[in-house]
Formats: structure tokens, C-alpha cells, sequence
């Protein structure tokens, strides 16, 4: 039972950079958690500070109902892999994996027998005396993830896990990983910028900017109520439709077009009307405009219409009913897909 | 065609000849000529004074095999080799290795602070330093007589190699920490968290994790602080060689015999073979450096 629970943290930075500031997280036992946002937003540095390589400035951090806060990142139980991996060069595979055992003295030969059953289980049972030079990037990644698992930790910490990985690689590295995490039953924590990685591994993500948590929650609630408009830009390959509209006549206007829906707003609120392409169908009714771009995502194309009044609105069609370029079209989103934002950004609610 | 791309600064041989030709002509005089001197002068029975000071005399290996029959000459070597092997492969070394080591993680304005005083001791002129050892280690009123309440203690005449070893400590180590700070740079920080991690005590990720990166670093700065240790002459300042001839070393030796006793020829093979000496150990390490890569 090794949940992780941070309370209050804040870790600011030398030159005064609070790198996160004030934030509470509890990760359950098993879980898969993803720490999601932009280059600066301190994902990578609460990864950090739960390893302890960071100190906390302010609050707690507890594994396993444990405070570690002012303990040594070797005395937290956790392990660690860095975005580059950090394997030894000057040592070949197995050894990698046994270093943990190493430094604690365990004998030669339980070193040998745990580095080349992980090495088994992680398919690099052929490989153990290679050196880090001489192995592919997937499989520098899998003797990282093997030296992590051998330490025999009850928290995995993850840098990146997939960002030194080709495209094609990264696919097969993410499933693989979703599988081990999932035999090993370890609370394994990742720091990804890439929103897709996010969605697709994690039992839960927690949406970062600027120190704090924009948003905590499953893949999809997070993918379909984005709780304000900076975790709908941030979420989702094609990006979401944020449309300024205002409420009117308690319906909701925007580009041109009343939408039809309730809104229990003083006529003339600003809001701001945030749809995901892939949610919006053509129809006959709703808001109109002329295609303008038409891009090729494979099995479905993105279509850029511009609305009478400039507004620019994204939709995926199926390949074979792409529209031609300066065709009128109509469309609505499917119900319970318009989410309502006020001024501020935060969620009002979906229709 | 392959003229011209060898003359990429389109200069023709004459005129680039001319260019280096005043470089050339300095380092002849300075340093070709005078190793070729001395190699000749080492075979002759060359002195400072005397009918063979006028008409020198060329004999053979003689010089040699005098010197290498000389209690006094041995008696350098092992004093030289004592005092490289103490003062600079271990004592400057390890010294700068640690300092490197424990300055990486402290306060920029502390860590400044220690460089300033280290590389202080490293560039102030020998006679200088020498100086002010002297007034560290005299008797009567010596600073370190003072300090340990023992004022009637010659360091410099009762320990004189321990003081010669801890005074080129002192003088030298800047040259180490600045190498091994920047060797240390070098080290990606990744691996020495991934060391932290695992619960890598200090010795441990330095053995582990640390030394091998560094390991080229090592041997170069060994080899150059052994090789100028082993020509240095700042002793004859401290202690003249003396007392008894028991902080002699080799470039004291040559000195005295050169100029004290006029051994000119004498004091060239000597300087000959300190030569060799040293050749001996670049090549050593020379093949360790070939043996890592």
C-alpha cells in the first residue's frame, strides 16, 4: 500500500522561481498517474520533489502514510527514470540493473539472478552484457525501467518516459509500459508534455500549469469537461473550437448563429462556447459558414469553416464525405458536448 | 588543385615560411639550442673554471655512468621520487579531487571565495611563497612554531622533506581542483541522481559513478603535475637541498653540481637523464590513457 500523498508542497527555486506552489495531490496505491502541462508549468520538478532530489520548501510529502519530506531521496523508497535514461556507460546491462543491489552489498550472485530475471520479464535477456552504447533507444529505455524495477521500490517515478523515442517506437514502448505497470501493480508516476501520451496511459492525470493543478481527474473527464479553457486548449490532438459568444434571450449567440440552448444567464454575459471538432456534425441548423481549409488527418479530415462574421470553427468529417473548398455547410455539436465557460474560463457547464 | 587546397590562406610557400620564420627562429634559440647543448655538453668534461672550462674535453658516457655510481645522484632520485609521488600524484591530486568535489554543492559566493585563495597560492611568484614558508617554518619566531607552542623547532632542517612535500601541496593544488572542477562538469548530473537514488553513499558514487567519466582527466592531470613536480626548483629556495644533502632533489642536485661545483658536463648528464626520467613516465602514462580508449 504505497499511495502518495502531498500536502501544501511548494518548492521554490534559488533565483526564486516557485517552481510549485501550494499544491495538494493524493495518488492511490497501483495507480497510473500522469503529471500533465507545458514546458515550466513544475511537473517535472513535483516529480522531483517527491524523489527528494528537490527540497520542499513548504508542506508535506508522505509515501506509504510515511513522511519522507526530510528524507534523503535513497531512504523514500521510490525509483526513478530520467528522461535520458542515465545508465552507466561504463557498465554493461546487467550490472546496470544490479547497481541498486550493489550499493547495498547484496551477494554477487543474487545480483546476477535478480538483473537477469528483470532483464527476462523486460525482454533483455539477450542483452545483459552489452554496454548502454550498444543498445536502440527502446531498448536503452527498458534497461532504465529494469535498473528502476530491480530497486525494488514501491513508487516509480518516470521523466519523460517516451520523449527520447521515434514516433513509431513511442506507440509500442507506451503499450508496453501500460502492461508492465499493470502486472506490477506500482504506483508509478509520469511527467509528460505530450497530451495523447497522457490520455492514453494513465488511470488519472493531473493537468499542470504554473505550479498548481488546473485540473485532476480520469483521461475522460478531463478530455470531455475540461474545467477551464486552458486545459481544453491543452487537451486533445486537434484542438477545441473556444468560441466567443454572449448569452441572449436565455439562448446563447456566438458567430452569428443562436444555438439553441438553455442558459440561465443576464442577457448579454460574455462566455466563451467550447466544442471539440470531432463532436460537431454537419447539419441543417446551427452555425454556418463557408469551408475554407480542408487538412488530411487519414481517417478523418479536419474542416476549417469561416462563419459570416470571421469566426474560424474546426470539425472532423469521415474521408469520404470531405467537403469540397468553399462549400456552405451548417453544423451543431451532438448534445452534451457544448461546454459553457464564463468570462473568467472556468467551466459553467455543458449543454 | 591539391596545391591549392593545402594553401587555403593562398599565402605561397615563400611567404608563409617567412610568417612562422621568426617563431621558429625564437623557439631554436630558446629551447632547440640549448637541449642540443646540453646533450653535447653531458658527453664533454665541461666546468665552469679551470683548463677544461677553455678546452673541453668529449668523453664518452663516462658522465653517465659516474652519475649513476653516485651515492649523492641515487639519493636524489629517491628523493624525487618521493617527493612527486607524495606532493602531486597523491597530495595535490587528491587534495584538488576533494576540494572539486565538496565545492560543486556549496554557496556560488563561498565556493568563489575558496577558488580565489586556492588559485592565490598557485599564481604568486616562487621566491615569493618561498618567502613566506620560510617565515611559516623558521625557528625562533616561525609561524608554526608560534602556533603549536614550540618555537625551537627547524621544521625546514629537522623534516625537511614533509615540509617540502606540504609546502608543494599548498602551491600546487589549484591546478588540480580547476581541472577536476571542470572534469566534474562533465558528469551528467542525471547519473549522480539516479547514484542518489539507489542510496550511493559518497565513496560509493565517486568509485561508481563519478571515476569513470573522469578517468582520461586523472591521468592527465597526474602526468602533468607529476612531470612539473619532479622539474621544479622551488625547493632550493626552502632548503637549498640541505640539510645533508637530505632534501636534494634532482634539479637542487643539478644546480649545485652545475654551478657550486662547476661539474658542468656532470650536471648536463645528470639533466639528461632527469630527461629520461621523465619521458619514462609520460610514456607510461601515455599507454594508460591508450589502454581506457
Amino acid at each position: 500500500m504505497a499511495g502518495i500523498e502531498i500536502t501544501g508542497v511548494s518548492t521554490v527555486y534559488p533565483n526564486g522561481v516557485r517552481a510549485v506552489d501550494d499544491l495538494d495531490l493524493t495518488i492511490a496505491d497501483g495507480e497510473l498517474f500522469a503529471l500533465l502541462g507545458p514546458s515550466g508549468c513544475g511537473k517535472t520538478t513535483l516529480l522531483r520533489t517527491i524523489a527528494g532530489l528537490e527540497p520542499a520548501a513548504a508542506g508535506s510529502v508522505a509515501i506509504d502514510a510515511r513522511d519522507v519530506t526530510r528524507l534523503e531521496p535513497g531512504a523514500r523508497g521510490v525509483a526513478m527514470v530520467f528522461q535520458d535514461y542515465a545508465l552507466f556507460p561504463h557498465m554493461t546491462v546487467a550490472e546496470n540493473i544490479a547497481y541498486p543491489l550493489r550499493v547495498r552489498h547484496v551477494a554477487k550472485s543474487r545480483q546476477r539472478e535478480v538483473a537477469a530475471q528483470t532483464a527476462g520479464s523486460l525482454s533483455l535477456g539477450e542483452l545483459l552484457d552489452r554496454r548502454p552504447g550498444q543498445l536502440s533507444g527502446g531498448q536503452q529505455q527498458r534497461a532504465a525501467l529494469a535498473r528502476a524495477i530491480a530497486a525494488g521500490a514501491e513508487v516509480l517515478l518516470l521523466d519523460e518516459p517516451l520523449s527520447n523515442l521515434d514516433a513509431r517506437l513511442r506507440l509500442e514502448a507506451r503499450t508496453f509500459l501500460k502492461r508492465l505497470q499493470h502486472e506490477l501493480a506500482l504506483t508509478t508516476v509520469f511527467v509528460t508534455h505530450d497530451q495523447a501520451e497522457a490520455l492514453a496511459l494513465a488511470d488519472r492525470i493531473a493537468v499542470m500549469d504554473s505550479g498548481r493543478i488546473r485540473q485532476l481527474g480520469t483521461p475522460r473527464e478531463v478530455f470531455q469537461r475540461p474545467a477551464d479553457t486552458f486545459v481544453a486548449n491543452f487537451i486533445g490532438s486537434t484542438p477545441m473550437n473556444l468560441l466567443p459568444g454572449k448569452a441572449s434571450d436565455g439562448a446563447v449567440s456566438v458567430a452569428g448563429a443562436r444555438l439553441p440552448v438553455e442558459v440561465d444567464l443576464v442577457d448579454g454575459t460574455p462566455l466563451v462556447v467550447g466544442v471539440r471538432p470531432e463532436y460537431l456534425k454537419v447539419s441543417g441548423a446551427g452555425l454556418s459558414g463557408r469551408v475554407s481549409i480542408v487538412e488530411n488527418l487519414g481517417v478523418t479530415s479536419l474542416v476549417t469553416i469561416e462563419c459570416a462574421d470571421g469566426t474560424l470553427v474546426g470539425l472532423t468529417v469521415p474521408e469520404q464525405e470531405e467537403p469540397a473548398v468553399g462549400e456552405a455547410l451548417s453544423v451543431s455539436a451532438a448534445p452534451g458536448r457544448l461546454l459553457l465557460y464564463g468570462e473568467d474560463g472556468r467551466l459553467l457547464g455543458s449543454r | 588543385m591539391r596545391a591549392a587546397d593545402s594553401d587555403v590562406a593562398g599565402l605561397g610557400a615563400t611567404r608563409a615560411i617567412a610568417f612562422v620564420a621568426p617563431a621558429l627562429l625564437l623557439i631554436g634559440v630558446f629551447l632547440v639550442f640549448p637541449a642540443l647543448w646540453t646533450l653535447y655538453i653531458g658527453i664533454t668534461n665541461y666546468q665552469l673554471t679551470g683548463p677544461a672550462a677553455a678546452q673541453p674535453r668529449v668523453v664518452g658516457l663516462d658522465n653517465f655512468v659516474s652519475a649513476l655510481n653516485d651515492a649523492l645522484f641515487l639519493n636524489s632520485v629517491g628523493l624525487t621520487a618521493l617527493f612527486v609521488f607524495g606532493s602531486a600524484v597523491i597530495g595535490q591530486n587528491v587534495l584538488g579531487f576533494v576540494l572539486a568535489w565538496l565545492l560543486r554543492r556549496v554557496r556560488p559566493s563561498l565556493r568563489r571565495t575558496v577558488e580565489a585563495f586556492v588559485l592565490l597560492a598557485w599564481i604568486l611568484p616562487g621566491p615569493v611563497v618561498a618567502y613566506l614558508w620560510f617565515a611559516v617554518l623558521s625557528r625562533d619566531g616561525g609561524t608554526f612554531g608560534l602556533l603549536l607552542n614550540d618555537p625551537a623547532t627547524a621544521w625546514l632542517v629537522e623534516y625537511p622533506m614533509v615540509s617540502l612535500i606540504v609546502f608543494n601541496i599548498w602551491r600546487g593544488t589549484a591546478f588540480s581542483m580547476l581541472l577536476y572542477t571542470s572534469a566534474l562538469a562533465a558528469v551528467p548530473p542525471t547519473q549522480l541522481e539516479t547514484a542518489r537514488l539507489v542510496g550511493a553513499s559518497g565513496w560509493q558514487t565517486v568509485r561508481d559513478v563519478v571515476f569513470p567519466h573522469i578517468r582520461g582527466h586523472v591521468l592527465t592531470n597526474t602526468l602533468l603535475i607529476s612531470l612539473w613536480t619532479a622539474n621544479d626548483f622551488t625547493p632550493f629556495l626552502l632548503t637549498a637541498g640541505g640539510p645533508n644533502h637530505r632534501s636534494e632533489v634532482l634539479p637542487v642536485l643539478i644546480y649545485r653540481q652545475a654551478l657550486e661545483s662547476g661539474q658542468l658536463g656532470y650536471a648536463s648528464a645528470m639533466s639528461l637523464l632527469l630527461l629520461v626520467g621523465n619521458l619514462v613516465i609520460a610514456l607510461v602514462y601515455l599507454r594508460l590513457l591508450r589502454r581506457r580508449a
